[in-house]
C-alpha cells in the first residue's frame, strides 16, 4: 500500500492530542523552569522576573561540579548494574514456560506500586545494626557481631537498583521474547558453549535494546532524592537532594531550577553522546 | 508565572479548608447568631486539628466570633500566597501563624498590620522574645506557639542523661548523632555559639559565624544521620540504631510515655526555641476581631490549655499561668532558651546555606 502524504488539516488530525499533551506536559513546566531560572533572587521574597546570570554562575564551582559529578556516577552505576542483572535474567526468564513468566512479570510489577518512601525505609531496616541482616549472619555464624551497613555508597547503589530493576527487566522482556530463538540454535550447532552463545550471539544481536535499556535506567535514576537521603552520607545526597533543599527549604526557586536545567542539560548531552557513540559503532 | 508556579499547591489546601469550613456553617448550630466571623490561619495536619478540636471553639464560646480555619501550607509559601493576595487587596486568612523568618520577611513589605499592645491585656506578661518588633517599634506579630528542640537520647544506650550540648563532640558518640540537616531547622549555629562561644552573639560576624561553622565540622565524624523527616530519626532513636541527637522536646516526652527508650534533655545551655507568631494580614479588614483573637490567645489559661492539650511551650511568664511542674516540665524548662538567630536567616540566608552545605555534604 502506497503512503500518501498528508494533504489537509484533518489528516494530521491524530497528531493533535499527543501534541497537546506533549506541549502542556512536557514544553509550558520545562519552558517556566528556564524562565525561572534567569529570574532574580529576592532573599526576603520569592523571586521578581529579570534576566540574570548569576544563579548559574553560583552552581559552577567545584562544589556543585562535585555533586552534580557524583549523581552522574551514581546514575550510570545503577544503569548498569541493573543490566546486568537483568539482562541474564530476563532471557533466562523468556526461556521458562508462558504460566511461570506471568507469575514472574506481575511479581515484578507488584514491586513497582511500592513508593520510593517504603523502598527506602524497608532497606534502611534490612541494613541496620538492631533488626537488620546481619542479625541473621550473626545466627548462623558468619558475623560476630550485628554491624550497621548503612549510611553507605553500597546502600545507596543496592536501594536505587532494587528500584530500577523493575522497570529494567519491563523494558528489555519485549525484545528478548521476540528474539529469533534460530540464532541460538545455529550457535549451539556449530559448536559454542551457552554461555558462549550468550555472550557473542544473544548480547550482540540485541546491542540497541541494552543501550535503549542503559539510557532509561539512567534518567530514571538521575531523578532519584530520597534513596540517598535515606540510606547514604551527606557526600552521596545527589544535585536532587540539593535542588530540593533549594526549592523546598530556602524558598530559592531561580537557583533550583537554574540547577535542574543543568541537570537536564548535562543528561541530554550524555544520552546524545551514547546514541551518537551507538551509531558510529552501527556504521562500522 | 509566579503565580502559576506558587499557587496550585497551596490553593488546593485553601479550597479545601474552604470547602470544609462551608461544611462546618452549614450546621445550623453554628450558623444561628453569629454575624462576627474571622479566618485564621494555622500549619496544616497536627497544630490544625488541634486547634479545630480544642482552641477555636473555646475563642467562639468566649467571645461570638466564629473562627474559619485555614490549613496553611508550612515553609514560605504561604508567606509569598499572603503578600501576592494583599497585593490585589485580599486576605486569604485574617491572622496566621507565620515562622520568625517568615514574620521578618513579610515585615520587609509592611505585611503585618501592627498590632497595638493596649488591646492585649496579657502584653505585660508575655515573655520578650514573643513579641515581634518592627525596627521602628511597631509590633508585627505575638507569640503563638512555641515548642523546643533538645537533646534526646535512647534510655537502653545512655544510662545517663547527657547535660550538655558539648556531648554532641565527645569523640566517644562517634557514628551515633541523628540531627537535622539544615542550617535553618537545626539552629546548631546558635548551639556551636553557645555552648563554646559565649552565646549566639557570636554569630553577628560572617568571622564568628565560619568560627562556629568550624567548631560545628567536628561534629561530622559523630553523626549517623543528617535527617530532614522526622519520621525517619524517631524511629532510630526508639529502636536505639541511632541512640542520640537533637529532637522534639513534646514528641519524645510523649513517645517516653508511651513506654519507649527514650528521653529529652534540657542541656544547661537550654534547648532551642522555636515558635510561630500571629501576624495579622494588611489587606484584613478584621483587625479588631483580630485583636480580640490574639488577646484571646494570650490569657494564662488559654496558654495553660494550649501546653496540656497541643503540647505548646507557654508564651507567657511562667508566674502567672496555672500549669502544675510536671505539666510545665513537659511542655518547657526553667533554663533559659537558645533563641535562634533568625535575622540571619533573612539577612544572610543564601551565604549560610551554601556554607552549610559544603560543610555537610563535602
Amino acid at each position: 500500500m502506497k503512503r500518501e502524504a498528508p494533504k489537509s488539516l484533518a489528516d494530521y488530525s491524530p497528531l493533535f492530542f499527543p501534541g497537546l499533551m506533549l506541549i502542556v506536559f512536557f514544553v509550558i513546566p520545562f519552558s517556566t523552569m528556564i524562565a525561572v531560572s534567569f529570574f532574580q533572587r529576592d532573599p526576603s521574597g520569592f523571586y521578581t522576573p529579570d534576566f540574570v546570570f548569576t544563579n548559574y554562575a553560583r552552581f559552577l564551582s567545584l562544589f556543585f561540579g562535585k555533586v552534580l559529578g557524583f549523581s552522574l556516577v551514581l546514575a550510570v552505576m545503577v544503569a548498569i548494574c541493573c543490566v546486568v542483572i537483568a539482562f541474564p535474567f530476563t532471557f533466562l526468564l523468556t526461556k521458562r514456560p508462558r504460566k511461570v513468566q506471568t507469575i514472574w512479570l506481575v511479581c515484578l510489577l507488584s514491586v513497582l506500586s511500592l513508593s520510593e518512601v517504603i523502598i527506602g525505609f524497608a532497606w534502611s531496616t534490612l541494613f541496620s545494626r538492631t533488626a537488620g541482616i546481619t542479625n541473621l549472619f550473626v545466627a548462623i555464624g558468619l558475623m560476630k557481631e550485628p554491624v550497621a551497613l548503612l549510611p553507605s555508597f553500597w546502600a545507596v547503589l543496592t536501594g536505587m537498583v532494587y528500584q530500577a530493576l523493575p522497570y529494567t527487566i519491563l523494558v528489555l522482556y519485549p525484545a528478548l521474547v521476540r528474539l529469533d530463538p534460530t540464532l541460538l540454535e545455529a550457535a549451539r550447532t556449530l559448536g559454542a558453549s551457552p554461555v558462549r552463545a550468550f555472550m557473542n550471539v544473544v548480547v550482540p544481536a540485541l546491542r540497541n535494546t541494552i543501550v535503549a535499556t542503559l539510557i532509561m535506567v539512567f534518567v530514571f535514576a538521575l531523578g532519584s532524592y530520597l534513596l540517598p537521603q535515606i540510606l547514604g552520607r551527606p557526600s552521596h545526597w545527589t544535585l536532587s537532594v540539593l535542588i530540593t533543599d533549594q526549592a523546598i527549604y530556602q524558598s530559592n526557586m531561580p537557583f533550583a531550577a537554574a540547577m535542574a536545567v543543568f541537570l537536564v542539560l548535562m543528561s541530554l548531552a550524555l544520552v546524545g553522546l551514547t546514541l551518537l557513540v551507538g551509531r558510529r559503532e552501527n556504521a562500522l | 508565572m509566579t503565580k502559576i508556579l506558587n499557587h496550585p499547591m497551596s490553593r488546593r489546601a485553601v479550597l479545601g479548608a474552604g470547602v470544609a469550613s462551608a461544611g462546618l456553617l452549614a450546621m445550623p448550630s453554628i450558623l444561628r447568631a453569629q454575624d462576627k466571623s474571622i479566618k485564621i490561619g494555622v500549619y496544616g495536619g497536627y497544630f490544625k486539628k488541634s486547634f479545630d478540636e480544642h482552641i477555636f471553639p473555646e475563642f467562639t464560646k468566649a467571645t461570638g466570633i466564629a473562627v474559619e480555619s485555614i490549613a496553611e501550607p508550612t515553609g514560605e509559601a504561604w508567606l509569598v500566597q499572603l503578600e501576592q493576595a494583599a497585593k490585589a487587596g485580599q486576605a486569604p486568612a485574617d491572622i496566621s501563624m507565620m515562622s520568625q523568618v517568615a514574620t521578618l520577611k513579610g515585615q520587609a513589605t509592611e505585611l503585618w498590620t501592627p498590632i497595638d499592645a493596649a488591646k492585649i491585656k496579657n502584653h505585660a506578661n508575655l515573655l520578650d522574645h514573643f513579641i515581634n518588633k518592627y525596627p521602628d517599634g511597631r509590633i508585627a506579630g505575638i507569640g503563638a506557639v512555641a515548642w523546643y528542640i533538645t537533646l534526646v537520647t535512647n534510655t537502653d544506650v545512655f544510662k545517663e542523661a547527657p547535660t550538655s550540648w558539648a556531648a554532641l563532640w565527645d569523640p566517644a558518640n562517634a557514628d551515633k548523632l541523628g540531627l537535622l540537616a539544615l542550617a535553618s531547622n537545626s539552629f546548631l549555629l546558635e548551639v556551636t555559639a553557645t555552648t563554646f562561644m559565649g552565646g549566639t552573639k557570636a554569630l553577628d560576624t560572617e568571622e564568628g559565624i565560619l568560627k562556629a561553622l568550624e567548631k560545628l565540622a567536628e561534629v561530622k565524624p559523630n553523626v549517623r544521620l543528617w535527617y530532614r523527616d522526622e519520621a525517619q530519626f524517631e524511629q532510630a532513636l526508639k529502636s536505639g540504631e541511632i541512640p542520640m541527637g537533637q529532637y522534639y522536646h513534646d514528641v519524645t516526652g510523649l513517645a517516653a510515655a508511651d513506654g519507649q527508650p527514650v528521653r529529652s534533655t534540657f542541656p544547661k545551655e537550654g534547648g532551642i526555641q522555636d515558635s510561630g507568631n500571629w501576624v495579622i494580614s494588611r489587606a484584613s479588614t478584621k483587625v479588631d476581631e483580630a485583636h480580640i483573637f490574639i488577646d484571646h490567645m494570650s490569657q494564662p489559661a488559654v496558654q495553660s490549655l494550649m501546653s496540656r492539650k497541643v503540647g505548646t511551650a507557654p508564651t507567657l511568664k511562667k508566674e502567672v499561668l496555672d500549669l502544675k511542674p510536671e505539666e510545665f516540665a513537659s511542655v518547657s524548662s526553667d533554663i533559659p532558651p537558645i533563641i535562634p538567630r533568625y535575622d540571619l536567616y533573612t539577612t544572610k540566608a543564601d551565604w549560610i546555606n551554601q556554607k552549610w552545605t559544603e560543610l555537610i555534604v563535602g
